[in-house]
């Protein structure tokens, strides 16, 4: 019911909405709440466990019950607070976790079974037959649980992030948050006032008080004014400030688009902004708390500062006749404006014995309310009085049991809140968030001028810290009433008496909890889920640990609190993952030839971060073997191309190059010469082999090391480390040049001939033997050209500054077509490597050592290097390690796979008698069959014995030979020549 | 949490990658034995409180840096090159 | 008293005063056979199969804080048997079969949901090694399959498999891994532990632990001097400070792990799924919540809480992957201390200290564990010898290099695993 004359909404707009498949009006400025409320909606919500109808309760983010789902498809958004969201043109909002109706809920049956699902029923029952918790019991507990659905497809709206710096964050725009704005602004700080409402002004807008002798709304409205004109003032509505981290960092969830009707496509709905700041205030206000007693849930229970905020912000009354029940003078607060509003009070009902009215209604001191009825909206309530219990007729019951300052993220860094008994709350602990000062409610401090001195000695305090200049703000004049508050938790009596609303935690749970031994507060909110709501016990938790306390025989403070954690209120993954949808996610890495291969149909396969062409097809092949298999041929017959550019590139310079190389590598490159390559292995710390490459030398003070593509950024984090944090006396400078240069293996008996047509200058035969390397022109570009080999054949590697990388793919190819040859991809690049025996990080993988390859004699023993003392531990040259083997399938079945295992010949295929497993196969156009990579124990020496291979995943097992790795040209003739 | 890297200034955490105890940086000579290769690699003090320890901006400059910073509250004290001097 | 789907019914018709505490609160006596320093899940458990396997039953349960409020309360509760290398695979291969029959022994509903595992496969070399593994698990005796796209689709709808940024080729199944209710978990080997006579002894903090002549006597604690011929210590997160009160020194570097849950949703995930290029993965929980996480914050701590960067990593990953629950609000994140070992497998051993026993360096993956751990450390400890399945899992083998269990392959020195 709209109350004339009152409220900061916009009563010449109108808008209209829906609700569970009815049409309404509301006003601009009006919450999907407050809107309900004015059409007399009661009922908006079903409890997660026993299904009651329940009500609005709050006016805020705190809000358990009126929780919705908004919006259709793409846009769909389930658990949407009805106290938050903002009604505009077209607003579509449906009811959640009701089946088959809001009004008609048959999952309300759980409430019948009540005295059998209480606190913990489940951890008690239910183990019996076995099988039947994963195929009855579970499934239909599931389909009972959850709030709202997902949308049916995938999220369609747009989210952001940003960050943001400023000397003062202040977090909440109420008296205090505004105040200690002011302060801080005038003052000349970078300021940043968040609040998560859409009007700032927190309390100022929903009571009636006066500030600087004006109504408080004004007071606020000027303030904002002033903010706003000043430049070094960032203000920002419908933002939450959802966490505090480490060194200055908070996390803020921004509401941009949720308000906007017919939003723009790409139009943003959220922003997760990291904010940076020098300090900060916390002017968080407070929560109003509920008091139990028997129904206290029903559709028309509400807080007393909710129903006081319905009708000063929104114009709305709660209720026709409203009756107040509480244990504090603020409460009566909801009588005196509703009478001035001519809003008929049934009575207060106060538990002190001392309650006066303070105004033209009934109050009934010394009384309790002990029960309610209605059962989809309130009807009456019966009181306790001295005298006997009597029943009011209410539609409306405005409930306090006092406030509890909002002080969780004073624990997002491991504070804990220290209880002031004046006030019987949970106050913050002073220092708890590193340059964090605390001001107004949720320091306790309850009346407006209170409220407005703490907000400006906080920013006073923070400005002295930084050091700056303390600008001359007055203090308006407020009202400072005591708060005077008297502790009721719940009211003694039969029946169920909730405290979590949302997930059905009555008394009698916390008190079964106890007398099971769930003493402690964390074993009691665990076993009776009190508090782990998506309200996160914001309006149930200090009365439930009260109550605990009672139960057990202790004090508040020695039974303590559950810990808050980040975040303050539930923030959409949408917005904490923006930008990372699709491939948003990672950065995606693309060869100067990427284009050319695509071009060519190549499939492109993701390698790490980069993309590499899998194969080339041509017309009429029907299978990657068939290409693969082409391609292999270019380079054994021919000439083939292939891009290796994403292997990584180091540039190493200066007098102590070679001493680095020494020492990072297991074999020695102080000897290298001038003009030539080597084949290097380099080991972790532990002795492992971290990654192999070969590395060049291009001049007396010069190398240009290759690593693998997958670990080309640790190796150059590791030389880093190397040469600044061990030895920073050497003077080595070292520079990743992965992307400056594009790099292209010319493979194959004709790969002279067709470098011999492309550079300017002939290739001397005798100047360039296998592992030479040097400068080389083509076509007027400075290149520098390798001669090594992956592939067993004759082979260069032509590598020319990126920027000609393109041009360069498509010149190598034309050629390389020209001599019957092409271009290569990954699979054929495998095959080939494999024939050869050439490992990859498919054998490198992290667990083996030098000696594991064959290749012990590596390690030097003239020289100290990364990993030498660790690859001689007992453990790695002891008897039984898996060694590195090459595969040949001997049996009936002539396939191999890589990951099967290898067992001994004619036993069971079990891990008794396992001995190894493949790294690597392939099938070999050259050899005609499959050729495989593997480890098998000792398998050095072991060459010629045939064991079993069996692939359990793929159904596949073939007896295998085992052998020399190198299966193609061993002596490496092809190579050379 | 946020660094101090000598070179580039304060920044997120989030350009850092982390190595672990600074006691990396006192490589023993290889003959140096079993035991005290056993302490560079594996065994720490591992208390919580101040920690000496390295960290590498390796989405920034590349600067290896010996940071101490409190395991408990995660107050970074200082951040040097780990090389020494100002880099 | 005997918990039953029966004892529920009868209380429920007369008011459920018949139910009483589901552990004893006992004072601390001055001597034990057997004291464990941590109530967490594995100390809980350690309890529970020493008095029911060993029959030793005078043995204390020492707790600073709460029962079960380490990790055992605050993981994303994942149970499977998926290792790959020997002495893991047959460990955790035993863990699983303890937690098929764990209900049952405990008498107490830990909710074990053998929902399946999926770990997503992205590369056809990654697939190799997930054969491999697979391959390891069926050899072990345990389940896997290999499922391609197709398999994957079926099972997990919600997945983009269009557009997210590393393309998913198949993945490794495990059907009997799953979740289970990690709070039910300590409470239910507390209880069975208690019921047979171990003393849990709650809010008592160890301060030093008693050695004389290179043996152990006892320990001392804020409620007083504890004498003990054995002493075992199994209180992760916080293993280097209780070893230090030995004059020892651990293998162990203290991590950071973040979690997060989402507000309670109807069911749309009905398997765990990993996600190895981002680091992430999820299930849902029966409440309804999406519980997700994904890897270490990257620095030591013992704050038990981490920062934004990893928050935000993890959601992107969850957005990049299956962006329909970009709408799923994250209600709640925490963190926990991680014993992190050299080579990111457990350690459980002898001391050189007569008497003394370590349980150590689970890593994050501690909570699969927790029944199997129990039930060897009790082993060691009744018996002075290694269990079968843990006789790999030497406090010594990074300092021998025999041994080591670098399922990761990132290394066997702190590289962070």
């Amino acid at each position: 019911m709209r109350v004339a004359g009152k409220g900061l909404i916009d009563r010449n707009t109108s808008l209209s909405f829906r609700f569970d498949g009815s049409t309404y009006r509301g006003f601009a400025g009006d919450t999907l709440a407050s809107a309900l409320l004015a059409n007399d909606v009661r009922m908006v919500g079903r409890s997660f466990k026993y299904h009651r109808p329940r009500g609005i309760l709050t006016a805020g983010s705190e809000e358990p019950n009126a929780l919705v789902t908004v919006g259709k498809g793409g846009a769909t958004d389930p658990n949407v607070r009805a106290t938050v969201q903002e009604v505009y043109e077209g607003l579509e909002a449906r009811p959640q976790n009701a089946w088959p109706s809001l009004g008609f809920d048959l999952l309300s049956v759980n409430d019948l079974a009540a005295p059998f699902l209480g606190a913990g029923f489940y951890y008690k029952t239910f183990m019996w037959p076995r099988a039947f918790w994963e195929k009855v019991y579970e499934p239909a507990i599931r389909r009972a649980a959850g709030l709202g659905a997902l949308g049916p497809v995938k999220d369609e709206d747009h989210y952001e992030k940003a960050y943001a710096f400023c000397d003062l964050l202040v977090i909440g725009a109420g008296p205090a948050g505004l105040m200690a704005a002011l302060v801080a602004a005038k003052s000349g700080a970078q300021v940043i006032l968040a609040d998560e409402d859409s009007l700032m002004g927190g309390r100022l807008n929903a009571e009636t008080l006066e500030v600087d002798g004006k109504p408080g709304s004004l007071w606020v409205a000027e303030t904002i004014k002033a903010l706003s004109a000043m430049e070094n003032v960032r203000l920002m509505t419908r933002t939450t400030v959802t966490g505090a981290y480490d060194g200055g960092t908070f996390g803020a969830l921004e509401r941009v688009g949720h308000h906007v009707p017919d939003m723009p496509k790409g139009g943003v709905k959220e922003t997760f902004w990291r904010i940076v700041v020098k300090r900060s205030v916390l002017a968080a206000g407070a929560i109003e708390r509920h008091i139990a007693f028997q129904n206290n849930d029903r559709p028309g229970i509400m807080g007393a500062g909710a129903v006081r905020a319905y009708l000063n912000r929104w114009g709305v009354a709660p209720g026709k006749a409203v009756t107040v029940f509480a244990n504090n003078d603020d409460a009566h607060r909801t009588a005196l404006d509703m009478v001035d509003a001519g809003v008929h009070v049934a009575a207060v009902i106060d538990s002190r014995a001392d309650a006066k009215a303070l105004g033209d209604y009934r109050v009934i001191a010394g009384a309790m309310v002990s029960g309610s009825s209605g059962r989809k909206r309130l009807e009456a309530v019966s009181v306790q009085t001295g005298a006997g219990v009597e029943n009011i007729m209410t539609d409306c019951l405005a409930v306090s049991g006092g406030w509890n300052p909002t002080v969780h993220m004073t624990c997002h860094m491991n504070g804990r809140p220290t209880w002031n008994a004046d006030i019987a709350s949970f106050v913050p602990t002073p220092g708890s968030i590193p340059g964090m000062e605390v001001a107004g409610a949720c320091n306790g401090a309850f009346s407006t001028a209170a409220c407005l001195s703490e907000g400006a000695a906080a920013a006073k305090a923070s400005l002295k810290a930084m050091g700056m200049t303390i600008a001359d703000v007055a203090l308006p004049s407020a009202e400072d009433t005591p708060y005077a508050v008297s502790p009721l938790w719940a009211v003694p009596g039969k029946g169920r008496a909730w405290l979590d609303f949302q997930n059905d935690v009555s008394v009698k749970d916390v008190k079964q909890a106890a007398v099971e031994n769930f003493t402690s507060v964390e074993h009691m909110k665990r076993y009776t889920t009190q508090g782990m709501a998506t309200d996160q016990g914001k309006n149930s938790n200090v009365t439930a640990l009260a109550l605990l306390a009672d139960a057990t025989g202790r004090g508040i403070p020695e039974t303590g609190t559950t810990t808050f954690r980040p975040p303050f209120s539930p923030v959409a993954l949408a917005a904490l993952g923006a930008g990372a949808q699709g491939a948003g996610f990672a950065p995606e890495r693309k060869t100067t030839s990427h284009r050319a291969s695509v071009g060519m149909g190549a499939p492109m396969i993701a390698v790490g971060l980069w993309y590499r062409p899998s194969y080339f097809p041509t017309a009429g092949e029907t299978t990657w073997r068939q290409s693969c298999d082409r391609e292999v041929g270019y380079v054994r017959k021919a000439v083939g191309v292939c891009d290796v550019s994403t292997l990584g590139k180091i540039d190493i310079q200066g007098p102590d190059a070679a001493k680095l190389l020494d020492f990072v590598y297991t074999n020695m490159f102080s000897t290298l010469k001038e003009n030539r390559v080597r084949y290097g292995l380099m080991l972790r710390e532990d002795g492992f082999v971290m990654d192999d490459g070969t590395t060049a030398r291009l001049g007396p003070n010069h190398y240009v090391m290759t690593t693998t593509t997958a670990a080309a950024g640790q190796v150059m984090r590791h030389l880093e480390f190397v040469t600044q944090a061990l030895h920073p006396e050497w003077d080595v400078r070292i520079m990743s040049v992965t992307e400056q240069w594009a790099q292209f293996a010319v493979a194959g008996p004709k790969a002279r001939d067709l470098l011999n047509g492309l550079l300017d200058e002939t290739l001397d035969v005798e100047a360039w033997p296998f592992m030479a390397c040097g400068p080389v022109s083509v076509q007027g570009v400075q290149g520098r050209l390798f001669r090594i080999s992956f592939s067993g054949e004759h082979a260069y590697e032509l590598a020319v500054p990126s920027r000609y990388g393109d041009a360069m793919f498509r010149q190598l190819l034309a050629q390389a077509e020209a001599m019957d040859g092409g271009a290569y991809g990954m699979e054929a690049l495998n095959v080939l490597r494999i024939e050869k025996g050439f490992i990859t990080h498919s054998e490198i993988h992290g667990r083996i050592s030098a000696q594991d390859i064959g290749m012990g004699r590596m390690l030097s023993q003239k020289k100290d290097f990364i990993g030498k003392t660790m690859a001689h531990r007992p453990g790695f040259l002891a008897e039984g390690r898996e060694q590195l083997v090459g595969m040949k399938p001997v049996g009936a079945v002539k396939q191999l796979t890589a990951g099967a295992h290898i067992y001994s010949d004619g036993e069971e295929p079990v891990r008794a008698h396992d001995q190894g497993y493949v790294t690597s196969v392939a099938f070999s156009p050259t050899f005609g069959h499959y050729l495989g990579l593997g480890f098998v124990q000792n398998g050095l020496s072991r060459h010629g014995e045939v064991l079993n291979m069996v692939d359990h995943l793929r159904g596949i097992q073939t007896r295998v030979e085992l052998c020399d790795p190198v299966f193609f040209d061993p002596e490496g003739g092809r190579t050379r020549g | 949490m946020r660094l101090r890297c000598p070179i580039c200034g304060e920044r997120d955490v989030r350009e850092f990658y982390y190595q672990g105890a600074a006691v990396m940086l006192e490589r023993p000579a290889p003959d140096a034995g079993e035991a005290a290769w056993d302490d560079y690699l594996h065994l720490r003090e591992n208390q919580p409180g101040d920690f000496e320890e390295l960290w590498s901006h390796d989405a920034g400059c590349g600067a290896w840096l010996k940071v101490v910073r409190n395991t408990a509250t995660h107050e970074v004290k200082s951040a040097d090159l780990a090389a020494g001097g100002k880099g | 008293m005997r918990f039953s789907g029966l004892k529920v019914l009868a209380e429920g018709l007369t008011g459920n005063k018949g139910w009483g505490p589901h552990w004893r609160s006992p004072e601390p006596k001055a001597e034990y056979d057997i004291v464990l320093i941590g109530g967490g899940g594995h100390g809980l458990a350690t309890a529970h199969y020493l008095a029911k396997v060993h029959r030793l039953t005078n043995v204390a349960v020492l707790e600073k804080g709460y029962l079960g409020g380490g990790n055992v309360g605050r993981n994303t509760t994942i149970v499977r048997a998926n290792y790959m290398l020997p002495g893991n695979s047959e460990f955790y291969s035993h863990s699983l079969k303890l937690w098929e029959g764990l209900e049952e022994d405990l008498n107490y509903n830990v909710m074990h949901s053998q929902r399946g595992i999926i770990n997503l496969v992205h590369s056809d070399g990654q697939r190799d090694a997930f054969v491999r593994r697979g391959n390891m698990m069926v050899g072990q005796g345990d389940d896997a399959e290999m499922l391609d796209e197709a398999g994957v689709k079926k099972l997990l709808p919600m997945i983009d498999f269009e557009q997210t940024r590393f393309p998913i080729f198949g993945g490794l199944y495990h059907k009997r891994g799953g979740t289970a209710r990690h709070d039910a978990v300590a409470w239910g080997f507390a209880r069975s532990a208690s019921d047979r006579g171990v003393d849990l002894i709650q809010q008592c903090e160890v301060t030093g632990i008693d050695v004389e002549g290179g043996v152990v006597k006892g320990v001392q604690t804020t409620r007083g001097p504890i004498r003990a011929k054995k002493v075992g210590m199994v209180a992760a997160g916080r293993s280097s400070q209780v070893a230090a009160m030995a004059g020892m020194r651990l293998p162990i570097e203290s991590h950071v792990l973040q979690a997060f849950v989402t507000e309670g949703l109807k069911p749309c995930l009905d398997h765990v799924v990993t996600y190895g290029m981002g680091h992430f993965y999820i299930s849902q929980s029966d409440k309804g919540g999406l519980v997700f996480g994904g890897d270490l914050d990257m620095y030591s701590s013992y704050a038990a809480r981490g920062n934004l960067p990893l928050v935000e990593h993890v959601t992107e990953a969850a957005m990049t992957l299956m962006p329909q629950i970009g709408k799923a609000r994250m209600l709640r994140s925490w963190g926990g201390i991680m014993d992190m070992s050299p080579d990111g497998s457990f350690i459980m051993d002898k001391t050189d200290i007569d008497g003394l026993f370590v349980n150590t360096g689970w890593c994050y993956g501690g909570f699969k564990a927790t029944p199997a751990s129990g039930h060897t450390f009790a082993h060691l400890l009744a018996t002075g010898t290694p269990h079968e399945t843990t006789v790999r899992h030497r406090l010594d083998r990074f300092r021998t290099g025999a041994g080591i269990m670098d399922e990761e392959s990132t290394g066997s020195q702190h590289n962070l695993h």
